[in-house]
């Protein structure tokens, strides 16, 4: 994979060292976790950020998966050549956050390089996962998401639904009637299932994860999502499983194309999900809000954000950083924001940018693309929904979906599978916490 | 004391030992000392806090049900993955080695999977056999058999024993072949005008001669099994599902890179490896008998 990466990257390098003058230009290291279309913008970004001023020079490579890219970073710091900016995943963000020395905050940077920055400028619900419980901005979002429902138009009116499903039983139902109408393999399904049935249904239905706002104001935290709802929520899945009117889709994102294909009529998963729709999906979908239980008072809340953000490296030279900063400024730019958000479908991070895309008139003619944004602040966020931070938080999601997968595979009672979930996450949590000092 | 007198010089022999025990001590006796010293401490995973815990980490694991868990399914794993690669290369390389007019180009495509990585070998299983869009899958759901390796943990088993099998069954045919060709063909011709069939022929003559290289292969394979088979596991099934498929090396390499526990970790790999070599001791002890050279 890599070396598919490395001739375009090689070639833009060359075109850019023959451009330049011969003065010495700073080079920045600018590692991702980018494919298909999201690898161009990130590319055609640092090409236009290289033309813009001829000091720095922003080098993205890509490094594989998110999980590959993070391994690949921590790797090359304790070997002491680490990359300035390293792409991180959100459930990275704990394990960045405790490397104090390693990382490099953000505001700090911004500081130090004197460069403008005014952290009220971006959308208090994706920061709000990036910061210190002071506020202090640790990291630069760069590609945020949410857990969106998409739907197969086309499909749900053949079987005879009018209306979208707002609730759970709704989907259910509705889920009932695709299967009945020829869906035989698949009512509804989502991909991340643990981003859906634990991280997102517990902020959706403001209840905790864990205790301590979620791990946002402290490592000593405890994980609470085996209370009797997610019991219930998660025996409901069970029950459908049988006769594949609910079908498991997976811890990752391999079985989106379960809904491109049309195989899937009903199919949570990120909103970032969009380019590929767009692409791919031979019928008229569109995305609608995550559905909730209407029996839980105050659902729905507001869902919490997935995605990346750019963390910078410490341990570098002044010189570099302050060429960080200004790519930084660069991209908070409203302009750019604005287009990488209809572009990509990933959401604007900053308020002028999101401000702009509704004057523009974009939403009336994307909808879609509204959707998550609704859904981060469909409310004022509560200690439940306003994010989470978990260490180990990549090994965690891995073992949470293991007993989701026992549960629906018939090994243990939906009761059994949480209860094993929680006290085996929290045991790593306690390992975590002795490290993270 | 007449084979002494061949060296000279006394430093020759060391000085031509050297580059095997460099490589032995760089490749190997290095490394495995660097897992047994860091099994002992706990680490965060940037390395900046570094800490003595003596046996802790083995403690932590051996109350792990799960660490059981991973074990008996290495058993089954590992048992199904050296019988079945054993057994169907042997059987390819006995077809391969009569008198075929496609021989070679035969022996060509047996060999081609070998030079596939295990991560690639993986990822083209897992494709073959995805659920709803994998064109082996496909027909299978079509027959009416629900194959759903994402939460049936016997067909997850299968496919990552199918694809490691796949994988291994070059290397070993490669070896058979060769065995069965160094075989005296006056042996077997002599068996054969005495009237025994070819099946008695096999049992009698041809596989006792062969056990050099059969206990060779069941060494490797068991090496493989243990060691190279994590790439596979990530590739198709990720571990899952619900812990099914996740053998103690691809627990190494999940607690490791995935959890970034490079203490446990390295104790993990520290009992695979006391595993391997109490293994391999006993098969040169027991199963090393039985071989005629």
């Amino acid at each position: 994979m890599a070396f598919r990466q490395f001739g375009p990257a090689a070639a833009i390098t060359a075109a850019l060292a023959f451009a330049t003058p011969a003065h010495a230009v700073t080079e920045i290291q600018w590692w991702h976790a980018m494919t298909g279309g999201n690898n161009d913008i990130v590319n055609k970004l640092a090409e236009e950020f290289n033309t813009s001023q001829s000091d720095y020079k922003v080098v993205p490579s890509y490094k594989g998966s998110y999980p590959d890219t993070m391994n690949a970073g921590i790797a090359a710091f304790r070997a002491g050549n680490a990359p300035h900016i390293m792409q991180v995943f959100e459930v990275g963000t704990a394990t960045m956050m405790s490397a104090t020395g390693a990382i490099k905050p953000v505001h700090q940077l911004m500081k130090d390089a004197g460069e403008p920055f005014d952290p009220k400028a971006y959308l208090p619900t994706i920061t709000g996962y990036y910061s210190t419980s002071k506020g202090e901005m640790l990291s630069f979002p760069f590609n945020s998401s949410s857990m969106v429902m998409w739907i197969n138009k086309d499909e749900l009116k053949k079987a005879g639904v009018t209306e979208i499903p707002k609730t759970w039983p709704e989907v259910f139902d509705a889920a009932k009637k695709l299967k009945a109408a020829g869906h035989a393999t698949c009512g509804f399904s989502n991909a991340w299932a643990s981003w859906a049935h634990i991280e997102q249904f517990s902020a959706w239905h403001n209840v905790p994860i864990g205790t301590k706002a979620n791990g946002l104001d402290g490592f000593d935290t405890e994980l609470k999502f085996n209370s009797p709802l997610h019991v219930k929520h998660l025996q409901n899945l069970v029950d459908l499983q049988k006769d594949k009117t609910y079908d498991y889709g997976g811890r990752t994102s391999t079985n989106e194309a379960r809904f491109g294909s049309g195989e899937c009529a009903i199919f949570l998963t990120s909103s970032g999900y969009y380019a590929t729709a767009k692409g791919t999906a031979k019928f008229d979908f569109t995305s609608a809000p995550m559905p909730y239980y209407p029996d839980v008072a105050g659902a729905p809340q507001n869902s919490i954000i997935g995605g990346a953000s750019l963390w910078v490296m410490g341990g570098k030279k002044p010189e570099e950083y302050k060429g960080v900063a200004k790519f930084f400024t660069f991209l908070s730019d409203t302009n750019r924001q604005a287009k990488l958000h209809q572009e990509s479908g990933y959401l604007p991070i900053t308020k002028a940018a999101y401000e702009k895309s509704i004057k523009d008139g974009f939403y009336e003619k994307n909808p879609t693309l509204q959707t998550p944004l609704k859904e981060l602040t469909n409310k004022e966020p509560t200690e439940n929904s306003r994010g989470l931070r978990f260490g180990n938080m990549v090994q965690m999601r891995d073992l949470w979906s293991e007993e989701i997968e026992a549960a629906l595979g018939g090994k243990k009672s939906a009761k059994e599978a949480l209860d094993a979930a929680v006290s085996r996450g929290n045991a790593m949590l306690r390992t975590f916490e002795k490290t993270a000092k | 004391m007449e084979k002494s007198t061949v060296f000279n010089n006394r430093l020759l022999p060391y000085l031509l030992l050297l580059p095997q025990l460099v490589i032995t001590v760089v490749f190997f006796y290095w490394p495995a000392s660097q897992a047994i010293w860091q099994s002992f401490l706990r680490e965060d995973a940037f390395g900046l806090v570094s800490e003595f815990v003596g046996l802790e980490n083995y403690q932590a694991l051996f109350a792990q049900p799960e660490y059981y868990r991973s074990m008996l399914t290495t058993v089954i794993f590992s048992t199904l993955v050296a019988a079945l690669s054993l057994s169907i290369a042997l059987l390819f390389a006995t077809q391969a080695d009569k008198n075929l007019k496609a021989a070679p180009a035969y022996k060509t495509l047996m060999i081609w999977p070998y030079a596939v990585a295990p991560a690639v070998a993986g990822v083209l299983w897992f494709f073959m056999f995805q659920p709803s869009l994998g064109m082996l899958a496909r027909p299978l759901r079509g027959m009416g058999l629900d194959w759903n390796p994402l939460l049936n943990e016997n067909h997850a088993m299968m496919l990552v024993v199918m694809a490691s099998v796949w994988k291994q069954i070059s290397y070993n045919f490669l070896f058979f072949l060769a065995g069965l060709q160094s075989i005296p063909k006056s042996v077997i011709e002599a068996s054969a005008i005495d009237g025994a069939r070819p099946v008695r022929r096999f049992w009698t003559i041809i596989f006792p001669l062969l056990s050099p290289t059969t206990f060779f292969l069941l060494v490797v394979n068991v090496v493989y099994v243990f060691f190279d088979t994590f790439g596979i596991i990530d590739a198709v099934t990720g571990g899952g599902p619900a812990g099914a498929t996740t053998t103690m090396v691809y627990k190494v390499y999940a607690d490791g890179r995935l959890g970034g526990d490079l203490g446990g970790s390295a104790a993990q790999s520290v009992v695979l490896m006391v595993i391997v070599i109490a293994l391999t001791a006993i098969q040169f002890r027991y199963v090393e008998r039985k071989v005629q050279y």
